[in-house]
């Protein structure tokens, strides 16, 4: 079949291009648009391997929330591109350097892999023809790894918390609705009947 | 379908297929376009009754003709780019709405059988189709370069977010009673009780949480034309507004026909009127529930935002939370989980 084979180049060649773009985009929001195509090519890629829930969730998750608050975040920024540009050359041979030893490690642990031969057979089998994607995904998670699973929503919420604490701050001065305290405000609290005679004020 | 082309044109089959797919999407978004302009139509005659005018009459009988009036005079206008805005951004963001608005109908089963694609993972392609309507929003909102578009496109990004999560909720509690996710299987799983009926107040949250989603009045905070001018679609003109206005009706109509498929039962017959064909009960409940979204604009105040914030966290959020908990405690219980 040539169509999806096709359907994988493009998919994997607009990913890999919209990647490089990421990075070197000038104008950071283009950036994060650029990350977006990127995972969208992605969520194409686990379609054609047969992952159609993944590639679901990768939409929903990344692109519909993650990267919807990075651009909120990246929008509000107010950069000098100039101020940012400065310090490049002083600072390129520092990352030049930086980037040259992350490759040579890279290579070191490359150089040194040695391919498994008993990890084939435990290796996870592909999804059985019977059941669909996101039951043999629930299937493996909630049985199998079903502590592993829980103990990670954990970390999560401890995350969700902490971020929640972080931020959270009561400043003087800002006026919040309190409903409790409107609905539960009287008549003869807030409004007075006074006679007024003509020529006194009140 | 494809078979018979390939008989009568004389066509290789793989041409037969491909020609097959394009018929098929002409004749669901050629009609689903038409709608959208007979929708204004409908939209702007419904108002006027509530507000006991007459709406749109002259153009055409009973003002039939308006909504084609209206796009032609937006097709020819010129289309004005900001000298401030960033081109390629703000020509793309009306584009990308509408076609998120067109795409998600490729799921949305009109009959038995009668659907473009089905998708074991329907509900969630919906899902993720709808939350990225706020791209279109958020992109238009930054790219105009203008203050009110910009705030528009921040508010509408914080409240389609916000929403998002409860009408997650609400597709859970659905996707538990039905053990799919696909949706002709939903709408089966419907022949003998619409979820509407033992699930009611998971259908009020999402409908209002739908209304939020698209942007409509009373949360239509993101154009609010009383705060911010027009919000986010302040600085289009043109082709691009127009693109913009279709996208919002067509997503309504989405939010619609979402709606009958989780809630109303999407092509299942109503009581007592068995002879309606399949795909026209669908389409009578997407009109009435559009009357309702028009009902609600014509009816209630704009809320204010923080307010808007504080029904979808503090009110919708922990409510279909717990409703899901009891719907899988029920299940579960009695041992009704569909297998």
């Amino acid at each position: 079949m040539i169509l999806p084979a096709l359907a994988f180049y493009l998919f994997a060649a607009v990913l890999v291009l919209s990647g490089m773009l990421v990075i070197t985009a000038r104008n950071p929001v283009h950036s994060v648009l650029f990350l977006i195509l990127a995972f969208f090519n992605a969520a194409g890629l686990f379609v054609l391997i047969g992952a159609e829930f993944v590639a679901m969730i990768l939409v929903i998750v990344y692109v519909g929330a993650v990267a919807v608050l990075f651009l909120f975040v990246v929008m509000m920024l107010d950069i000098n591109f100039q101020e940012l540009r400065k310090g490049f050359l002083r600072y390129l041979p520092a990352g030049l350097a930086v980037g040259a030893a992350l490759l040579a490690e890279l290579g070191l642990v490359i150089s040194g892999w040695v391919y498994a031969g008993p990890a084939d057979s435990v290796r996870a089998a592909p999804t059985p023809e019977s059941v669909g994607n996101a039951q043999a995904l629930g299937d493996l998670l909630y049985t199998q790894y079903a502590y592993v699973f829980e103990a990670s929503g954990l970390v999560l919420l401890v995350a969700m918390i902490g971020a929640i604490v972080l931020t959270l701050r009561s400043r003087k001065g800002t006026r919040r609705q309190v409903i409790a305290d409107q609905v539960s405000r009287r008549r003869d609290d807030v409004v007075a009947v006074v006679k007024v005679r003509t020529g006194e004020g009140v | 379908m494809a078979d018979f082309l390939a008989l009568h044109l004389g066509l290789p089959l793989a041409g037969a297929t491909l020609l097959a797919i394009i018929l098929k999407i002409l004749v669901i978004t050629v009609p689903l376009l038409i709608a959208m302009a007979m929708m204004t139509y409908m939209e702007r005659k419904v108002l006027a009754a509530i507000q006991l005018r007459q709406g749109p009459i002259l153009v055409g009988p009973f003002g039939l003709l308006q909504p084609f009036a209206d796009g032609l005079k937006l097709l020819t206008k010129e289309t004005i780019i900001p000298a401030g805005a960033n081109r390629a951004v703000f020509l793309i963001a009306p584009m990308l709405t509408f076609i998120m608005a067109l795409i998600a109908w490729a799921v949305i089963p009109f009959g038995e059988g009668l659907v473009l694609s089905d998708l074991n993972v329907g509900v969630l392609y919906l899902f993720a189709i709808s939350s990225l309507g706020v791209y279109g929003i958020i992109m238009s909102g930054w790219a105009s370069n203008s203050k009110y578009a910009f705030l528009g496109g921040l508010r509408s990004a914080a409240q389609m977010v916000s929403y998002e999560v409860s009408i997650g909720f609400v597709i859970i509690t659905v996707l538990l009673c039905v053990g799919s996710l696909n949706l002709s299987d939903i709408v089966r799983a419907q022949s003998h009780v619409w979820f509407c009926i033992p699930l009611f107040p998971m259908f009020v949250v999402f409908f209002i949480s739908a209304l939020a989603e698209t942007n409509r009045a009373p949360f239509d905070l993101p154009e609010g034309e009383s705060e911010l001018v027009g919000g986010f679609h302040t600085e289009y003109s043109a082709m691009t507004f127009a693109l913009f206005f279709l996208g919002e009706y067509i997503s309504m109509l989405l939010m619609s026909g979402m709606t009958s498929v989780l809630f109303l039962g999407g092509w299942q017959p109503f009581p007592f009127l068995g002879f309606i064909p399949g795909p026209l009960n669908l389409i009578i409940k997407i009109l009435l529930l559009m009357f309702v979204f028009i009902w609600v604009r014509g009816t209630l105040p704009r809320y204010r935002y923080d307010q808007l914030m504080r029904l979808g966290w503090k009110v919708f959020l922990p409510f279909s939370l717990i409703w899901v908990i009891l719907t899988a405690g029920f299940l579960v219980y009695f041992d009704k989980l569909p297998h």
